[in-house]
């Protein structure tokens, strides 16, 4: 076993096992920082495969500020332990039974498709922040201006949603 | 070298997750934490297949997603916040205003 197949699997377990502690915390604090882990686990899978600046993007965006809004939210709205009906209890059926064919739905498309994703052979270490640049500021440039706008919509829609009502 | 089934496989099973937390929790902030999640497994798997396919363009929709999500999460959250003032709870069972 090699040395990236190894901080592979204890990144993917780290992962995994901080997606389920999200769904295993009763209380929504404790399941944000578990959320926290999944992301820095996957920032490090990031790092693995060589795309670093996305790996920092990752740990400054999500883990530093979408992760901090949803903290100071849950602390403003002071949210307490969430409470199960017996109703709510039986929506775990369902939803256990959804997961497992959606898994099953995506390993079989994996394993008919495994072929033809090995077969492309890996090219080898790409200078990925430097490629971004070019491909977001020149390929990309369309989108990447539409997402000012839409980040400056959100940012409206925030502050006209959270504002008090005036009387 | 690890494997891109390997990476795959991985963000099928943390999108497999966010989807059970998403119909299991009860809690609105919860719920919109697994769509979080969901969307970092399927950020990952772009980032395999980028790495596979040796092209960026896989990241710079990566970039993309998480600007979206940043987006979704201002909206969102001011979404919750009208609600608890609204509902005095968090439950997204008490949210049944349209139920008959």
């Amino acid at each position: 076993m090699t040395a990236p197949l190894v901080v592979f699997f204890v990144l993917a377990a780290l992962a995994i096992l901080g997606a389920l502690s999200l769904i295993w915390q009763k209380h929504p604090i404790h399941s944000a920082l578990s959320l926290i882990v999944v992301m820095v686990a996957l920032a490090g899978l990031y790092l693995l495969m060589g795309a670093e600046f996305v790996a920092a993007v990752q740990i400054i965006v999500y883990s530093g500020a979408i992760m901090v809004l949803f903290v100071l939210v849950i602390m403003l709205l002071n949210a307490g332990v969430e409470e199960h009906t017996s109703i709510s209890k039986l929506a775990g059926v369902p939803g256990l039974l959804l997961v497992i064919a959606l898994a099953g739905f995506i390993a079989a498309t994996i394993a008919r498709s495994s072929e033809t994703v090995q077969a492309v052979m890996q090219t080898g270490a790409i200078s990925s922040t430097k490629g971004i640049s070019n491909m977001v500021f020149r390929d990309f440039v369309y989108p990447f201006e539409l997402t000012s706008f839409l980040i400056l919509v959100a940012i409206m829609g925030a502050l006209v949603l959270a504002q008090r009502e005036k009387n | 070298m690890v494997p891109t089934n390997y990476y795959v496989i991985l963000s099928a099973i943390l999108f497999g997750l966010g989807v059970f937390a998403f119909v299991f929790k009860r809690n609105i902030i919860t719920i919109f934490m697994s769509i979080e999640l969901m969307l970092n497994a399927v950020n990952l798997a772009f980032v395999a297949f980028s790495r596979a396919l040796g092209k960026l363009d896989g990241q710079v929709f990566v970039l993309f997603v998480i600007v979206v999500a940043a987006a979704e999460a201002a909206v969102g959250l001011g979404i919750i916040i009208l609600i608890a003032r609204n509902r005095q709870s968090l439950n997204v069972e008490r949210v049944d205003l349209l139920k008959l």
